[in-house]
């Protein structure tokens, strides 16, 4: 049977058929829902969200072709194990931002994506520099519907005075990503 | 990708087709094709399926409709061998009940039927499927499903008898 789907899957990839390939993969965070299409990294979800309802919403915003194709996800398992191993500050992989569906939104996570390793900026700098500096609430929405977390590092984003803040994949899981990437990690060997 | 999908039906991602029907729809092909060419048809099926996807109408029969693509592969196989014609088994003489773990043997007199009793026992026995869902499957009326069924099991009872 493995056989056979696995047969099916190359033979779907080798047409073109799959517009949205998906894998999951381990982590000091729980296991990861990783999905890509063709322009690149669309999705990451955490466990607590329901792998079904993950893959529902992809089929149904962006194509019903929805296949789990481990192989094209490679690279993207390769920069995060180097990333949670503490060897990766930077993911160089290309993003999609379908998901993303306002301006303001995109703004926000952009502004996000430029926040080095190891640095923080708070929601209001990040609605500042979407350009409306009292839509905090708005920007902490839009961090929070973040559907690339980790890779779009949502996680450097604190309140104003340095609290958590939110997070959708749970505030032990940002504890640890900021803790990582300060050097105070212990779950990663490194 | 955006521009092939038909608006307003909402269809499951095809990885869950492939999780609840890939195992139910082989043993279909299994029993109507043997396991041999089963294995290409099975491909065939799942890969028309993902072609035609997203410009599916209706997302309520899914189930059925890869039963319909699934016949029609079967189909195919049939013709082929009809083409080139492979000796026809003996028919047992022990009557035994139509069910999903019949003997092969027994498998072999239903693919002698003729294509739409022979589907239609097969959707019925092998796949478990309702008659209005056979009915979607073979593009027919519920009670013509049902006659199908009836008739084929009628047609292997008699083989049975003759023996």
């Amino acid at each position: 049977m493995d056989d056979r789907l696995s047969r099916f899957r190359d033979r779907a990839q080798a047409e073109g058929l799959v517009d949205v390939a998906y894998t999951e993969t381990d982590s000091p965070v729980g296991r990861l829902l990783v999905a890509v299409t063709d322009r690149g990294l669309v999705r990451v979800s955490f466990q607590r969200e329901r792998r079904d309802d993950v893959l529902e919403e992809l089929a149904e915003r962006l194509s019903p072709r929805v296949l789990e194709a481990p192989r094209r996800l490679d690279e993207v398992r390769r920069e995060l194990d180097q990333y949670f191993q503490g060897e990766r500050t930077e993911f160089e992989l290309p993003l999609d931002w379908s998901l993303t569906s306002t301006p303001f939104r995109r703004k926000v996570l952009e502004r996000t994506a430029q926040v080095p390793y190891g640095a923080t900026i708070s929601y209001r700098d990040a609605a500042e520099a979407a350009g409306n500096e009292r839509a905090v609430r708005a920007a902490g929405t839009a961090l929070g519907a973040n559907p690339i977390p980790i890779v779009v590092p949502c996680h450097r984003v604190l309140r104003t005075g340095g609290a958590l803040g939110g997070y959708g994949g749970g505030l032990d899981a940002k504890r640890f990503l900021l803790d990582l990437e300060s050097g105070r990690s212990t779950v990663t060997g490194g | 990708m955006a521009g092939t999908r038909s608006p307003h039906v909402k269809l499951p991602p095809f990885q869950l087709l492939l999780d609840r029907h890939s195992g139910e729809l082989f043993r279909f092909l299994s029993a109507s094709v043997g396991p041999v060419d089963a294995e290409d048809a099975f491909q065939e099926t799942f890969l028309s399926a993902l072609r035609a996807y997203p410009k599916l109408r209706d997302g309520s029969h899914l189930r059925a409709w890869l039963f319909q693509i699934a016949h029609r592969k079967a189909l195919d196989v049939h013709r082929a061998r009809g083409r080139n014609p492979i000796p026809v088994e003996q028919v047992p003489e022990a009557a035994v009940s139509v069910g999903g773990d019949a003997e092969p043997a027994l498998w072999r007199a239903v693919r002698r039927l003729p294509d739409k009793q022979r589907t239609a026992v097969f959707l019925r026995f092998a796949a478990d499927l309702d008659y209005a869902q056979i009915g979607v499957a073979l593009s027919c009326s519920e009670p013509a499903a049902r006659q199908n069924v009836r008739a084929g099991l009628a047609t292997i009872r008699k083989g049975w008898g003759d023996g």
